[in-house]
């Protein structure tokens, strides 16, 4: 037996000990391709999903051709990933962040002189334009497919909910820099508001914290940036994806 | 046979008794096992259905010239049968045959019918005594029935799991790259007092906002987007009541969702390209693009 064999052996054995031992059992749940001895057979692959926390988002199974990517193009889950990865790098930003005066100088600092920090920044600010336009085309995904018809018409609904909620994530994260661009284009926002009938002044004064934008809008915007939306979005993602397993999985085929 | 109450034992003996034709108390005898059951041979019936065709097939002739001479048949019949019972099977010889003879009479009696009909009409195993009869016809189905056909799928690991890690990779690279070469923007510090011109909202707005320089705010800005874009849009699947989903079916809301792309996309393209200072009509390769959030923080690092 050559040293290359033995050493492979040695390697199996080992990982073999570590994948069947205590510490990997008591995470991996059985059927888990982290434990020993998976194999790929249906019983297992129907375990993978099973046993796994998983099982809340995925079915078992799941229609053929709902698989191609060419027919949802994966938008509805981009959508949710990249939520995912603006909830990471949103709590990695809040450790340098105070919505305060000092918010500018914040940012500043974060892109001058912390490791990683004007990629973190980019990759939330893009990520979020990146965000809105893929559950827009998410939506028109849908819409093309018909697949807001019976019995969808409630995703659809929850969905739309969704869209308002991305953009008011969007739109409420756009003042926290504390920079020209950040104060104008909310204040156009803003003023906006002040047209609604009947109610028009209050509900500026509430939007802003006051007769226009200040620190006090700002720490306003922030509360809800980075707690209220996100809350809110995820509970109706949840329901989001609860219906569209309920009404029978993804849609069609056409 | 210990346990199985006399009335179910006298009541199968009865049935026993009449298929057989034999007497009650015998059947009850042989089914508690103190007599020989009774044996039916197969034999007597085929030698009975080879042997009936042949007076039949001489009936014919003389039934067919009169009625008179097909009387005689049934003696000559029951002379056919008879014998062959008594060789055969003696416990049921006289029944059977007289059984036989009633039957056999009719059809002899029968004139020309006969003959035409005659091959229908043969009784392949005319001694056995049907004991059954039919209740109803069930007809073969699963018990439980599927509502729908059965619907083509596949494991969800690995044919959807792996191709979303795959998309959620690709994503997570894309954004990275997208991040490291392009610069997010970040102005002057914040001056209520120093108003930009023009002042742009983020770009998913921008479309809203072209149309607010047309029309009053209180419907470019609120009626359009509440009623229009939020309600009468939530209510879409339940105002479109066109069930199909193929677009050569839906032709029209397929129309109307793209023109409202390409109008969104035309209003945003607009504003964020070819509005400059006091929201005047500019060309971006003449004047310059007026819109600070995307496009003037490129640096290659
Ligand atoms: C935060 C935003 C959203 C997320 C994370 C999200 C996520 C998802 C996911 C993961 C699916 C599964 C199928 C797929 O990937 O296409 C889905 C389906 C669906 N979504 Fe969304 N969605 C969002 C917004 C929307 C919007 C804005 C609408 C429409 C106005 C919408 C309507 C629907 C409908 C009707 C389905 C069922 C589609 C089918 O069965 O083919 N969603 N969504």
């Amino acid at each position: 037996m050559s040293l290359r064999d033995r050493l492979k052996e040695t390697r199996a054995k080992a990982s073999d000990g570590f994948r069947g031992g205590k510490l990997m059992s008591s995470i991996f749940r059985p059927g888990s391709p982290f434990r020993k001895g998976y194999v790929d057979s249906p019983r297992n692959r129907s375990y993978v999903v099973m046993n796994n926390v998983l099982y809340h988002l995925h079915p078992v199974k799941v229609k053929r051709h709902g698989v191609r990517l060419s027919y949802t193009l994966c938008l509805g889950g981009l959508s949710f990933f990249l939520f995912i990865v603006l909830t990471i790098t949103g709590i990695w930003l809040m450790f340098y962040f105070r919505p305060t005066e000092l918010a500018y100088v914040d940012i500043q600092n974060l892109q001058t002189t912390i490791a990683f920090g004007s990629l973190v920044r980019n990759m939330h600010r893009w990520g979020a334009h990146l965000m809105v336009l893929v559950v827009f085309l998410h939506m028109s995904r849908v819409f093309y497919h018909g697949a807001y018809k019976a019995p969808r018409e409630f995703n659809w609904v929850i969905g739309v909910i969704l869209l308002l909620l991305t953009l008011l994530l969007s739109f409420t994260g756009y003042l926290l820099p504390w920079d020209q661009l950040a104060i104008w284009a909310v204040t156009v926002g803003g003023n906006m508001a002040g047209y609604v009938p009947v109610v028009g002044a209050q509900v500026k004064f509430g939007l802003f914290a006051g007769l226009e934008a200040t620190t006090a809008t700002l720490l306003r915007f922030y509360v809800l940036h980075v707690l209220f939306f996100p809350f809110i979005i995820v509970i109706f993602m949840a329901v989001h994806f609860w219906r569209v397993r309920k009404d029978g999985g993804i849609s069609g085929p056409l | 046979m210990v346990d199985i109450p006399e009335h179910l034992l006298q009541r199968s003996a009865e049935a026993r008794a009449k298929a057989l034709g034999i007497s009650v108390e015998q059947a009850m005898a042989e089914m508690k096992g103190q007599s020989d059951p009774t044996i039916i041979s197969k034999e007597p019936e085929v030698k009975v259905i080879d042997e009936t065709p042949a007076p039949a097939a001489e009936t014919p002739a003389p039934a067919a010239e009169t009625p008179a001479p097909a009387a005689e048949t049934p003696a000559p019949a029951a002379e056919t049968v008879t014998p062959v019972k008594e060789e055969h099977a003696a416990e049921t010889t006289e029944k059977v045959a007289a059984v036989k003879i009633e039957e056999k009479a009719p059809v002899a009696k029968t004139p020309p019918p006969a003959k035409a009909d005659a091959p229908d009409e043969v009784d392949f195993a005319p001694d056995v005594k049907v004991t059954q009869r039919l209740l109803t016809v069930v007809k073969a189905k699963p018990i439980q029935k599927p509502a729908k056909e059965p619907i083509d799928k596949v494991n969800t690991w690995p044919h959807l799991m792996l191709p979303e890690f795959v998309a959620l990779m690709a994503m997570t690279a894309f954004l990275i790259f997208l991040s490291a070469i392009l610069q997010a923007p970040l102005l002057e510090e914040a001056n209520p007092n120093v108003t930009p011109n023009p002042a742009k909202a983020p770009w998913y707005f921008l479309g809203l906002q072209e149309m607010l320089s047309y029309w009053d705010p209180q419907i470019a800005g609120v009626m359009i987007p509440t009623v229009v874009g939020l309600i009468l849009w939530m209510a879409f699947p339940y105002i479109d009541r066109n069930p199909e989903t193929h677009p050569s079916k839906r032709k029209f809301a397929i129309m109307f969702y793209t023109f409202f792309l390409a109008g969104a996309g035309t209003l945003t393209i607009i504003g964020v390209l070819f509005r400059g200072p006091g929201w005047n009509w500019v060309y971006p390769w003449i004047d310059g693009i007026w819109f600070d959030d995307l496009l003037d923080w490129i640096h290659f690092e």
